[in-house]
């Protein structure tokens, strides 16, 4: 029997939608108790701790002393003002640059789509504080390869520059550029789930190829886009790295980095978890918004007969696309690489590539003479599979429990999944330091509560991944399928799995990446024997060792691409669908 | 030998001042007997928590290593301030990970010996040599010291032109031309920005704020922004860096203020949880031998304390240098006001 029969039978039995909340009592009421546990364990927990430590004064007594000081105090509305502008700027150029290179990548028939995708992966996959540190090398005003160049060409004089990094409109063009990936793959993946039929009724009626575009593709892509443009202002607000190397030399803080220097001696945690509250709200509202835009329309475009997506013929424009994408890629990968490889096989940055000043001294010091290298390499690759294999398998739960609405209470789980991205890593971090340091659960030092740690940070991420595609799946296969008899949790495994394949992967690659990228609560949660590689990378940096950093940086980018493209090549698992990712 | 001898006087008479009472008898010395070295080698290991280069800590982790084969030496080498911070969230969250911990912050000494973090060791050579430079009671002694001079990159900036004092550094000329490490993560910096607010006042650094200065994070980095020529000049930073740099061909130079230089003193003490005691004796007392402190001197740049070192050809002796003086217990009731004036003024 084929699906088309299942659905179509399943959509005819009255009441099949409806059984939900009232159906007979399955694992699924057990896994959402779980689920339901283990996230409030995560997520409330630290923010718990948060709460008391914004609500009391420095003796412990309830107060609303921090917040007073956090209104007025201009040390602190500042970098406040300064994040918010930052944010807005970061999710707008991001979604402006990346929904089109999508739509190339994803619709039209643009020579080497799969390599542009596999860079713009590359992009992904580059942990942000790195491409900041790869842009200081390019753009720094005076040492910066391309100032450096620009002056050359113009025979200008010392100190003449021609972008300043350090600056506000520096951090956001590095923001954007790490951002940007986040907003793709979310665009690209909805492109592809649209199905060539709607398309083709159209293009049959007589529509325009812009029309289709306008009345079709972007309104199915738009869920994705305002996802995407959500994703990017929360991290861009949330970033800690990129931030503390761009703008701390400008001589301005952002709200994170703010946050983090309260934690420096005296701490003062109670005014950092008052001064991140106003994050938590901002992305709630944010969340609730863009549920209330987009709530009324239906998204499900993969029903039971799906067709095969359509690519939109470019003739001759399809080279001048392709010129764009690759001008695109230059600002995150080609640029920076370039930059982070110099760093790594010269003696002095700023003079050229010579025999002269060739050397190999900064992979011997890495890989030889650097003590924690090793130890940070093991760890940094066992947390996130570890932290990828548990936040996949949470985040599909979850976002089949929510979007299914199969269980009494399913919106708070969606809530609980998706607040994470309100706290700043690094003050997810300090809560979690505050809670995990007394009983009932010890686990400060160990590698537990660094992969709680990146479970809960990558968690939103997933959970989006997922949510939006189990909306493209119809639910009409998961009725056919209980019908027959299976309960939830089977009809999860043997129908709605599968047929999410992609995003299933793509949402591992999702946790394992992120957790090569994140830094700002591993910053605050490591000891000695959990050190990962974005830490060492950040202390060199503090103390200006561009050559082993960019030996490391280059490592990470390696391994982190390496461990992406085998997820989706293993047989049976990958392949097919997610061959484009 | 004379000179060396009479540097040293110099940097103690600073040290006595410093601690405002009178070198007393050390506790007795603990020798390094082969039972301590076969202790150490079972233990196999030991953590090394660190302010100082990551380069040199390294190079000193290789001779350790080199002279006792067996044990490994894990490098934890963070900005002063960073490593307090996380010792503090170790005693917090009770975990014992460090063993020997040095930092450019000589006022963390003082509050770790008061929260019983320090365990009392005294090496042989701190008992022959460091008496004016080590905790009375024995918990820590002056591993390393350095200064933290003016920079400048001689590609961009005659030695004519360069600033003589800090005053100089409040020239027009000079502004936006800066780069200056921060004292909430360097020690080497809050003890420089200490000095210098005592001895040339808050206004002094109020108007350097004004001149658009670079800043970076750890006191290390001002002398590689000097030397890729992203700023000329260096307003604070270490100067043993700078000795490196320059001796390996980059375009520094160093220029010691008229109105003095900061003086800053890095003592190291073994932790009194040391997860791997024996080892960390062992490392403690090995950070102290003249071979150690000759070390630091030629590779790292650094200054050393103990009298049977030589200072480096083309370095100017210590002797010859105004110093302004480090006092950490006044550091200790001073830093909320240090950070708070110095983000009012910097920004950050």
């Amino acid at each position: 029997m084929s699906f088309d029969n299942l659905s179509a039978a399943a959509a005819r039995l009255p009441g099949a939608r409806h059984r939900g909340p009232l159906g007979r009592l399955d694992a699924s009421k057990l896994a959402f108790g779980v689920c339901a546990l283990v996230l409030l364990a995560l997520v409330g927990l630290p923010l718990f701790w948060l709460g008391v430590s914004a609500f009391t004064n420095k003796s412990g007594a309830p107060s609303l002393e921090n917040f007073a000081r956090l209104f007025t105090d201009p040390t602190l509305l500042a970098p406040l003002r300064i994040s918010l502008v930052v944010a807005t700027s970061v999710g707008c150029f991001a979604t402006l640059i990346a929904a089109p290179v999508a739509w190339l990548v994803a619709r039209s028939d643009m020579p080497a789509r799969r390599i542009v995708r596999a860079l713009i992966t590359a992009s992904f996959v580059t942990p942000p504080f790195l491409g900041a540190i790869a842009w200081e090398v390019l753009a720094a005003p005076n040492s910066g390869l391309i100032n450096v160049w620009y002056r050359g060409l113009y025979d200008l004089p010392p100190f003449v520059h021609f972008i300043d990094i350090y600056s506000i409109e520096g951090l956001i063009f590095v923001d954007s550029c790490y951002a940007f990936p986040f907003v793709f793959v979310l665009v690209a993946n909805a492109l592809d789930r649209i199905p060539a039929d709607m398309e083709d009724a159209a293009a049959i009626l007589g529509a325009s190829g812009w029309r289709i575009i306008r009345t079709i593709t972007l309104p199915l892509a738009l869920p994705a886009m305002l996802a995407g443009a959500l994703i990017a202002f929360l991290r861009s607000l949330t970033l800690f790295g990129t931030p503390a190397i761009l703008a701390l030399p400008a001589g301005f803080h952002t709200i994170t980095t703010k946050i983090w220097s309260l934690f420096q001696y005296p701490p003062n945690p109670g005014l950092a978890a008052a001064a991140s509250l106003p994050l938590l709200i901002a992305t709630i509202v944010l969340l609730k918004a863009q549920s209330w835009i987009l709530g009324r329309r239906g998204y499900v475009v993969l029903g039971g007969r799906s067709g095969a997506t359509r690519r939109v013929e470019l003739g001759a424009w399809r080279w001048a696309a392709l010129a764009l994408c690759l001008l695109v890629l230059c600002f995150p990968v080609f640029l920076p690489y370039l930059a982070l490889l110099k760093a790594a096989l010269t003696k002095r940055l700023g003079e050229p590539l010579s025999a002269d000043n060739l050397t190999l001294q900064h992979l011997r010091f890495v890989f030889f003479e650097f003590s924690p290298t090793r130890l940070a390499l093991r760890n940094t690759l066992l947390f996130a599979f570890v932290s990828a294999v548990l936040g996949t398998a949470l985040a599909l739960l979850v976002s089949y429990l929510a979007t299914r609405k199969a269980v009494f209470g399913h919106s708070v789980l969606g809530f609980l999944a998706t607040a994470p991205i309100a706290v700043p890593g690094i003050v997810l971090g300090v809560g979690m330091f505050i809670a995990y340091t007394r009983p009932p659960l010890v686990l400060y030092g160990t590698m537990w509560i660094m992969i709680i740690a990146y479970v809960t940070i990558e968690l939103p991420a997933a959970y989006q991944q997922l949510k939006s595609a189990f909306s493209g799946v119809a639910e009409e296969l998961e009725e056919a399928g209980r019908i027959l008899g299976a309960g939830r949790l089977r009809t999860l495994k043997d129908i709605t799995a599968p047929l999410l394949r992609t995003g299933i992967i793509t949402a591992w690659c999702f946790i394992f990446i992120g957790v090569m990228r994140e830094l700002s609560a591993a910053i605050m949660l490591f000891t000695a024997e959990t050190k990962v590689l974005p830490v060492v990378i950040y202390d060199l940096n503090e103390s200006g060792d561009l050559g082993a950093i960019s030996v490391l940086g280059i490592t990470l980018l390696v391994l982190t691409f390496a461990v992406t493209l085998l997820a989706n090549r293993l047989p049976g698992f990958g392949a097919p669908a997610a061959g484009a990712k | 030998m004379r000179q060396y001898r009479a540097a040293s006087l110099a940097i103690a008479a600073a040290l006595i001042a410093t601690s405002g009472r009178e070198a007393i008898a050390l506790p007795p010395a603990s020798p390094v007997t082969p039972e301590l070295v076969d202790a150490a080698r079972k233990e196999g290991k030991i953590s090394f928590y660190t302010a100082v280069d990551v380069e040199v800590a390294e190079k000193v982790a290789a001779a350790f290593k080199a002279k006792y084969p067996g044990i490994d030496v894990l490098v934890e080498r963070a900005g002063s301030e960073r490593v307090f911070q996380r010792v503090e969230q170790e005693r917090v969250g009770n975990i014992a990970n460090a063993d020997v911990v040095n930092s450019s912050d000589a006022a963390h000494y003082i509050i770790w010996k008061r929260e019983g973090l320090l365990a009392a060791y005294v090496p042989d050579d701190v008992a022959a040599f460091y008496k004016d430079s080590a905790d009375p009671e024995g918990y820590y002694a002056t591993w390393r010291a350095t200064l933290s001079p003016i920079g400048y990159n001689t590609k961009y900036v005659k030695p004519s032109d360069a600033p003589k004092s800090f005053a100089d550094l409040l020239a027009p000329k000079w502004k936006g031309m800066m780069v200056k490490g921060h004292p909430g993560y360097s020690g080497t910096i809050l003890t420089a920005t200490f000095e210098i607010s005592r001895d040339l006042g808050w206004d002094y650094l109020q108007k350097l704020g004004q001149q658009k200065v670079m800043q970076v994070q750890s006191s290390t980095e001002p002398p590689k922004k000097l030397a890729v020529g992203e700023r000329p000049i260096m307003a604070d930073g270490n100067e043993y860096n700078l000795f490196t740099l320059k001796e390996s061909g980059q375009p520094v130079d160093v220029v010691y203020p008229s109105e003095g230089t900061p003086f800053i003193s890095s003592p190291s003490a073994v932790m009194a949880k040391a997860p791997h005691p024996n080892a960390a004796r062992l490392f403690q007392s090995f950070l102290f031998t003249p071979e150690t402190q000759q070390l630091l001197i030629d590779v790292g740049g650094l200054r050393s304390l103990h009298p049977k070192t030589k200072e480096h050809a083309g370095r100017t002796p210590l002797k010859e240098i105004k110093l302004m003086r480090d006092d950490p217990a006044a550091v200790v009731d001073k830093v909320d006001e240090i950070k708070a004036n110095y983000a009012k003024y910097f920004g950050t």
